[in-house]
């Protein structure tokens, strides 16, 4: 029988460096593997010995699209175990740090990595010598994004501003009321955003997902919720480790993770909408429907709509938390240390990312532990590949090549993130 | 990131990751340029992220981008594109771990009539990348030598 290999060595418009590879038996699939083998980052021991007040800043570096998701999980951790709860203005930062990172994020991967894969372009690069005002227009919105990671944060990429307890420095009303002309810019963005990716083709796809996801009584998640699925799980974050197991693949530089009962899971964009649709802001749910989009969505590939939602819902609360922004009193609450072990779990751009700490009386941590979002998607990226390429199985070498990494892209991997983490190879013998 | 001299004609960006061996030595070259605070010049270190890099040379008429390359040669052997006159060759620049990072930046702000009227890029061969390693000591000559040509195309504005 013959036996076909599907093989990309380096998946481009990813983030880190991957690769895949796919074996072909007749016309059954056989093996799928996505290779991460960018080298293991180590960070969970880099911290042991540290201060817990380092590790949002020591975290932030795992990643330059998704600090804040590190700082917000490694400060919600740290101050689960210290028994703190940071409110009122200061948590209301924190929501607009996450805005800010959630726009610049999806904004690169909407308009330069995952559309040009829709359009029939090779890259961003030659989809913007025919497209140059849409190009510009999503360098315009994803800049809005970095301006607020900018003055929330001190700079646009590994911000400074985070600490335990709060931020070290509380903006100005006026400095945030100074990005509100450009966020009601966005806004509008974001809504033609929508109308363009939504007339884009998409292959009949529906998988049958269990979506992950916070979930918040009356908030679209960035910083808190308890952990729920589509399957009925409702966990406070507490109880992660209890659910949730990791494992290492021998081709892969990155854990595994697994759902009890069900193995392969799926957090990012796509849960988050499926969970929490009704939190989404009223012109953001208008929108979605707009956009032909159900309250649930299970084709990935319309991925791509459900991100541009998001930069309209971040854009959104944005400008709804500046309205009623009031300088705080103070950029901390009062910290003191001791002895425990945290539990922290936010949305990341690309999904849930779970952080736990337990330290000494001094703060000083004795061990770690990080779980991403792409080390998390592994599993269902793979079984999608394998669905994928099953129904297409007859496509031409090439074609089928460059939709295995469509299939990926629906995902907007981190490798850099997830290695602890992408080349394409399809094996027909 | 650290600017000076806003103002300046010329911007010379030093692109990498300053936790990555070899991957930092455009920074280092841009910090040591920094410390000699030249008037004529804005001297900026960048993680290497595409779109904010175009942000930071738009309306620039005069760029040098200094970052590390890894293309088999030589620990420290010197590269040096106009990118006016050239694309940049793309394996050279894999280095990065970003999905849309220099070489992209350029090309897309070539293809949306972006580019600075001058963009001048030193790539300085490095062969150790790993989180956590210094940068090789043979990579020292180099960096002196590209902070002399710099100044050079710098002056010469």
């Amino acid at each position: 029988m013959k036996t076909r290999t599907i093989r990309v060595n380096y998946l481009a418009r990813v983030e880190g460096q991957g690769g895949l590879y796919v074996k072909i038996r007749g016309n059954t699939v056989e093996d799928v593997k996505l290779n991460i083998f960018e080298p293991p980052r180590f960070f969970e021991a880099f911290l042991r010995g540290r201060s817990c007040e380092e590790a949002p800043d020591i975290t932030s570096r795992i990643c330059g699209i998704c600090p804040v998701a590190y700082q917000m999980s490694a400060v919600h951790a740290i101050e689960d175990a210290l028994g703190l709860k940071v409110d009122g203005q200061l948590r209301a930062l924190r929501r607009l740090a996450y805005c800010g990172e959630w726009i610049q994020s999806h904004t690169l991967h909407v308009y330069m990595l995952h559309a040009p894969d829709f359009l029939g372009y090779p890259d961003g690069i030659q989809m913007a010598r025919d497209h140059q005002g849409i190009v510009q227009r999503g360098l315009k919105l994803k800049k809005t994004g970095n301006e607020i990671m900018r003055v929330l944060g001190g700079r646009e990429v590994h911000p400074i501003n985070v600490r335990i307890g709060g931020f070290y420095k509380a903006p100005s009303k006026a400095s945030l009321r100074a990005l509100s002309e450009q966020l009601k810019w966005a806004r509008e963005a974001a809504l033609e955003t929508i109308r363009w990716v939504a007339s884009m083709p998409f292959p009949d796809f529906e998988q049958d997902f269990v979506f992950v996801a916070l979930r918040h009584e009356n908030e679209y998640p960035f910083n808190e919720g308890r952990i729920v699925s589509s399957r009925g799980l409702d966990i406070g974050v507490h109880d992660f480790e209890q659910h949730f197991t990791e494992e290492q693949i021998s081709y892969s530089t990155a854990l595994h993770s697994a759902l009890e009962g069900n193995g392969g899971y799926l957090v990012g964009p796509l849960a988050r909408y499926n969970l929490n649709f009704g939190r989404l802001s009223p012109v953001a749910q208008e929108a979605a429907r707009g956009a032909g989009l159900r309250p649930v969505c299970r084709n990935p590939f319309q991925s791509i709509v459900v991100r541009s939602i998001e930069i309209l819902q971040a854009c959104d609360e944005a400008l709804r938390l500046i309205d009623q922004y009031e300088l705080p009193e103070s950029p901390v609450i009062e910290v003191r240390l001791k002895a425990g072990t945290g539990y922290g779990c936010t949305e990341a751009p690309r999904g849930i990312l779970y952080h736990r700490y337990r330290f000494d009386e001094h703060g000083t941590i004795l061990d770690a532990k990080i779980i991403p979002p792409t080390s998390q998607n592994q599993k269902a990226i793979e079984n999608d590949l394998k669905q994928f390429v099953s129904r297409n199985v007859a496509l031409p070498e090439e074609e089928l090549r460059g939709r295995c990494e469509q299939v990926v892209r629906n995902y907007d991997p981190c490798i850099s993130c997830s290695t602890h983490f992408l080349k394409l190879q399809i094996d027909r013998g | 990131m650290e600017c000076s001299n806003v103002k300046a004609p010329v911007v010379v960006i030093g692109i990498g990751n300053p936790c990555r061996g070899d991957d930092s030595v455009g920074r280092i070259v841009v910090r040591r340029i920094k410390r000699r605070n030249l008037p004529f010049l804005r001297a900026i270190e960048h993680e290497g992220e595409g779109t904010s890099l175009m942000e930071l040379w738009r309306g620039a008429s005069h760029v040098i981008v200094v970052d590390a390359v890894s293309s088999g040669s030589v620990t420290g052997t010197i590269h040096r594109f106009d990118a006016l006159l050239q694309s940049l060759p793309r394996q050279l620049f894999s280095v990065s771990t970003h999905g849309f990072g220099l070489v992209e930046a350029v090309e897309l702000a070539r293809a949306l009539k972006q580019l600075p009227a001058r963009l001048v890029i030193f790539g300085i061969e490095g062969t150790r990348f790993k989180v956590g390693t210094k940068p090789s000591v043979g990579i020292q000559e180099a960096v002196a030598y590209v902070i002399d040509r710099v100044l050079e195309e710098a002056r010469s504005v």
